[in-house]
């Protein structure tokens, strides 16, 4: 099975990377982008194991709770 | 072997010309394979051969007693003392840093990197010599941005301080940005490694990260003019992974404390292709590899993929029959793949085989040594005339009075070729491994080696406006400038490597400014006693037919024989008397006051008395080994005006000086902004005064005292003018030009 | 005393940590390879700067997984004393022997250079030679050095006697502008409640010697030893 995880730092911690996307966008003009953050995709292939693996994987290593916040997508084979 | 049919479309497409690819039908005494072709066209490209300059670059002197190696290995190496060697080398990147900025300037980090350690040194000092358009155009930020961070973030992740650098800035590198990435590294002199395949029979080892479809063409794409379409080429550019070469970098040289290895190559530009057929010449051997067994990374690739692959962190071993185990088990310790891939043979070939198939079959020496060699036609473009009026006086805030020297020195000194570069260096890490005594912003980083009282002194310097005034004066005063900074921290200046970046080498002028420049750097090397130990030159620096200004980058280094006898520049103590060593005589010919303020770039530039720069050398050597003076600071952009300033802003507590030019017979612009070379401004306790002076007198250089360090303001008085300015006011205005320039934010100090 | 000097794929300053011990203060010091499950009987383990496994999820988030690191939670949870420098500070986050995490600095930049950082703490292993509110200029070199701490603040680390080490000006005086990267309550350095493990973003080991910009970070490593050397003259 093919999953997408989409880590994003936790509501209330300050994005750096977001605040510079959302000065830049501003720069070029581009009005009314009222909020950026930024995150990254991880996509995993697995052979064995299921959605809770995902899970599992997630919280041992992809995801720092102190700071970050995962979603899972399940995606087309 | 046989394969596609190779057309005229095909092998024009591949870079050659009919003359070449007749010649390689005679190599081969048939038709080549497409595999062939692909190797042909790497290895007989512009940047893998030499094959426009290679003529001329044989003039220069590449031997002193204390070289080691000269050019034609990985690196350069000159001994520091009876046991240790010092192993350096620099390289453009260009083109990639053009196409993508960050992994551009990275990679050429790694491969430098790669350079060093594969002679089985430890890479220990970094610089870099950049140069860009004007930063009032957005795209020359976003370069500058992109290249500093590849350079910072491979550097500091590997764990190699970057401790020195210039940059500057004229429209000429609109779209052709330079970046020269310099290395040096530190080896036991019989631990030298060299890129040779010996021993018929004995392993063939690949080592590192996998091959992909990364990179394929780079040679070639090193060696053409860019066009508009030129960002359409952005799959071709390598991708760094510091990481793995970190990991690399370990392993080799883990490997390298025990007798297995006996010949190391990187794969770099043209990747194993390169490293292959090198090897098997340099050895008097030959190589045979079966792609099947290269660690691959991608599916179904072909042997020409393979073969032209400049995948980063790779590296290609000769071991001692037997030990091939061993060797791979380190390698495997850290991580990395290691996999014997062929055998060195004894014919002279490079056999490329696929299992059982043989998909290339070439003499290795037809790659290396008997390239196509070109002497190409020279023209002198005749006096360069005052090329541009109106150039954008971008860093000033407001227009002011010329003639007015304080605010022609307020406005040099904002200049981003002037300014502080903080901006840049806080960016690289410029102290891991502890050795950054001197650290950047002086005239040369001075870094010590562990284990001796010893240092080493390193500072890259070209002016590109001298050098298009008068490219043999321009490539002359490179060398003595980055002797001269060297010799200010009382460095005896060694050898130099070079990065030699020109247009298209194909248009006469071009040509010309090339043959002129190698003739001034060989001059002044003589004279100055700095063989070339090795580099590269870097051709096509064209976008849409414009070209850069000759660009020949020298990087300087200079070994300081007591750790003690470290001088900088910044001015010491109070009541310390101030002198110039040197003639002041007001020339203003390629000055940074008539680019700058007046938009004007004529004339020529200042001459240099090579002569009198190696004595002053030996002075500033005597001076600081005795103890006697409290800074050096060389004279250079901006005149002595500049170069009082810097005193002051660098002094650890920001101490002016009491100047008195009054006695000076000349007009105060070109007194205070004229760029005379030779020229050096020291301060000393007031006691060793009859001392240095009876030393200038042996060295027969000229001193002359003009002042005394005192209080926080730099005053300057002149025939006709009187400058006064706060220390605070000049080092706020040098500090945060260039962060506000990039918009960057302005660190707390 | 002995030392041991932490080397991950991919640290960095586990040269410079070594050659200070032993070379500048002439201690005992081995490296230890992190697939290694022996701490070698030494004194203090030192978790040395760099890029472990190239920093590329997380800086220090691959490495807390090394079989090294389930020692080094023992050590440390006997009392033995952990030091973590910059890499070594996102490690022990990572790993959960400090509390918080890092993000990366404000501007988004890697920073290297000399700061300003007041000593939070005198009474800790490492810094008990330092009064607290002495002022040490040290250097940084990190991108991660944005400090964000657990649930409870500034404050709650504060009230726990966690907080070791700030950003400040010469004077030690505390404000943003003084803050390098953005860092929650300009923490440079923190420690456990015990005080056993501490961490810093600063690279003492930088300015250990006579030949560099300052000998401030001789401090630290001195304090270790006397500390070490005290527990031993009451242990015999």
């Amino acid at each position: 099975m093919r999953y997408r995880v989409t880590v994003t730092l936790r509501e209330g911690i300050l994005d750096p990377q977001g605040k510079a996307v959302k000065g830049a966008l501003e720069n070029l003009g581009f009005e009314g982008v009222d909020r950026v953050r930024v995150g990254k995709v991880i996509d995993l292939t697995l052979s064995e194991g299921d959605l809770e693996t995902v899970h599992e994987i997630c919280k041992k290593l992809l995801v720092n709770p102190v700071i970050e916040d995962y979603q899972i997508e399940t995606l087309e084979e | 072997m046989q394969g596609q049919d190779i057309t005229k479309e095909l092998i024009r497409d591949h870079g050659l010309n009919e003359e070449e690819y007749q010649k390689i039908l005679n190599i081969l005494g048939r038709e080549p394979t497409l595999t062939e072709l692909g190797i042909f066209s790497v290895m007989w490209s512009e940047h893998c051969s030499y094959k426009s300059s290679r003529t001329l670059l044989a003039t220069l002197p590449t031997k002193a007693p204390w070289v080691i190696q000269g050019p034609g290995e990985n690196a350069g190496v000159i001994a520091l003392d009876d046991t240790w060697a010092l192993v350096f080398k620099m390289e453009s990147h260009n083109h990639p840093s053009y196409i993508e900025p960050k992994q551009g300037a990275a990679t050429g980090v790694g491969g430098i990197l790669r350079d060093i350690f594969t002679m089985g040194a430890r890479p220990i000092a970094s610089m870099d010599s950049l140069r860009f358009g004007d930063l009032d155009n957005p795209h020359n930020r976003y370069l500058l941005d992109g290249v500093v961070e590849g350079i910072a973030w491979y550097g500091n992740c590997i764990g190699v301080p970057t401790v020195a650098g210039e940059v500057s800035f004229n429209p000429c590198y609109d779209g052709n940005p330079l970046v020269n990435a310099f290395n040096l590294g530190v080896v036991k002199k019989d631990k030298i490694f060299k890129a040779q395949a010996t021993g018929i029979g004995n392993p063939v080892i690949y080592v590192g990260s996998k091959t992909g479809r990364d990179g394929i063409h780079g040679a070639t794409m090193a060696s053409e003019e860019f066009s508009e379409d030129s960002q359409e080429k952005r799959p071709t550019v390598q991708v760094g992974d510091p990481f793995t070469e970190k990991l690399l970098l370990e392993a080799c040289l883990e490997v390298f404390q025990h007798d297995w290895v006996l010949g190391i190559q990187d794969m770099g530009a043209a990747g194993l292709t390169c490293s292959s057929s090198e090897m098997a010449a340099h050895g008097g051997t030959g190589v045979e590899i079966d792609l099947e067994l290269v660690p691959q990374r991608e599916e179904g690739m072909t042997p020409y993929e393979i073969m032209l692959s400049e995948s980063q962190e790779r590296m290609l071993l000769v071991a001692r029959k037997g030990t091939e185990d061993k060797v791979i088990s380190v390698f495997k310790k850290w991580g990395l793949d290691a996999v014997v891939i062929g055998r060195v043979s004894g014919d002279g070939m490079l056999r490329v085989k696929v299992g059982s198939e043989t998909v290339a079959e070439i003499p290795a020496q037809a790659l290396t040594d008997d390239t196509p060699c070109y002497m190409r036609p020279q023209k002198d473009p005749g006096k360069r005339r005052r090329i541009r009026d109106n150039h954008s006086l971008f860093w000033l805030k407001e227009k002011g009075d010329i003639s007015d020297p304080t605010y022609a020195l307020k406005a040099l000194i904002s200049h981003p070729t002037v300014a502080s570069k903080e901006g840049i260096w806080r960016q690289y890490d410029h102290m891991v491994r502890i050795n950054t005594v001197v650290l950047p912003g002086s005239d040369a980083a001075v870094v010590r080696i562990k284990g001796t009282n010893k240092a080493v002194a390193l500072s890259c310097d070209c002016n590109p406006h001298y050098c298009f005034l008068n490219p043999y004066e321009g490539a002359k005063q490179a060398v003595a400038e980055a002797a001269r900074n060297v010799a200010c921290s009382g460095a005896m200046p060694k050898a130099i490597t070079n990065c030699l970046n020109f247009g298209n080498p194909e248009k006469p002028e071009v040509m010309w400014e090339f043959a002129q420049a190698v003739k001034g750097m060989g001059d002044a090397c003589r004279t100055l006693e700095t063989p070339v130990t090795g580099g590269n030159v870097s051709f096509y620096n064209e976008t849409n037919g414009k070209g850069i200004m000759p660009t020949p980058t020298i990087g300087m280094v200079g070994i300081l024989e007591n750790l003690e006898w470290v001088v900088t520049q910044g001015f010491k103590t109070e009541g310390d008397l101030v002198a110039v060593l040197g003639e002041t005589k007001g020339h203003m010919g390629g000055s940074l006051y008539n680019w700058s303020l007046q938009g004007v770039l004529e004339g020529g530039p200042p001459p240099v008395d090579l002569e009198k720069e190696h004595r002053l050398h030996q002075l500033l050597v005597e001076l600081a080994k005795n103890k006697l003076i409290s800074s050096a600071h060389d004279t250079s952009e901006g005149g002595l005006a500049v170069c009082l300033s810097e005193c002051c802003i660098s002094s650890p507590d920001l101490l002016g000086a009491e100047i008195m030019l009054d006695e000076i017979e000349l007009e105060t612009i070109p007194l205070l902004f004229g760029e005379d070379q030779g020229r050096v401004v020291i301060s000393y306790l007031p006691a060793n005064h009859d001392d240095i002076a009876d030393l200038c007198e042996r060295h027969q250089i000229p001193i002359n005292t003009i002042g005394e360090v005192s209080g926080s303001t730099l005053s300057i008085q002149t025939r006709d003018h009187h400058l006064n300015l706060p220390v605070a006011t000049l080092r706020e205005l040098w500090r945060t030009s260039l962060f506000n320039l990039m918009h960057w934010e302005i660190p707390a100090e | 005393m002995k030392f041991g000097v932490v080397v991950f794929p991919g640290s960095n300053c586990d040269h410079d940590c070594h050659y200070v011990l032993s070379e500048v203060l002439g201690q005992d010091v081995e490296y230890i390879w992190h697939q290694e499950d022996s701490l070698k009987g030494v004194d203090c383990i030192i978790l040395p700067g760099g890029f472990s496994y190239g920093d590329y999820l997380r800086a220090g988030a691959i490495a807390r997984f090394s079989p090294v690191m389930a020692k080094v939670k023992e050590f440390a949870n006997s009392g033995g004393l952990v030091l973590g420098i910059c890499n070594g500070f996102q490690i022990l986050l990572e790993s959960g022997l400090l509390p918080g995490a890092m993000l990366r600095n404000r501007n988004l930049q890697f920073i290297c250079q000399y700061v300003n950082v007041v000593v939070e703490r005198d009474d800790t292993p490492f810094t008990m030679l330092a009064e607290k509110g002495q002022v040490l200029r040290i250097p940084i070199a990190h991108m991660e050095g944005n400090y964000v701490p657990p649930e409870g603040g500034v404050g709650g680390l504060e009230n726990r006697g966690c907080v070791l080490l700030r950003y400040s000006s010469p004077e030690g005086d505390v404000s943003p502008e003084w803050n390098p990267n953005g860092s929650a309550g300009n923490i440079a350095g923190i420690c456990n409640e015990r005080g056993n493990v501490a961490a810093m973003m600063p690279h003492p080991e930088r300015c250990a010697e006579s030949i560099m910009k300052t000998q401030d970070g001789r401090l630290i490593f001195q304090s270790v030893i006397a500390y070490l050397e005290e527990r031993k003259t009451k242990a015999s």
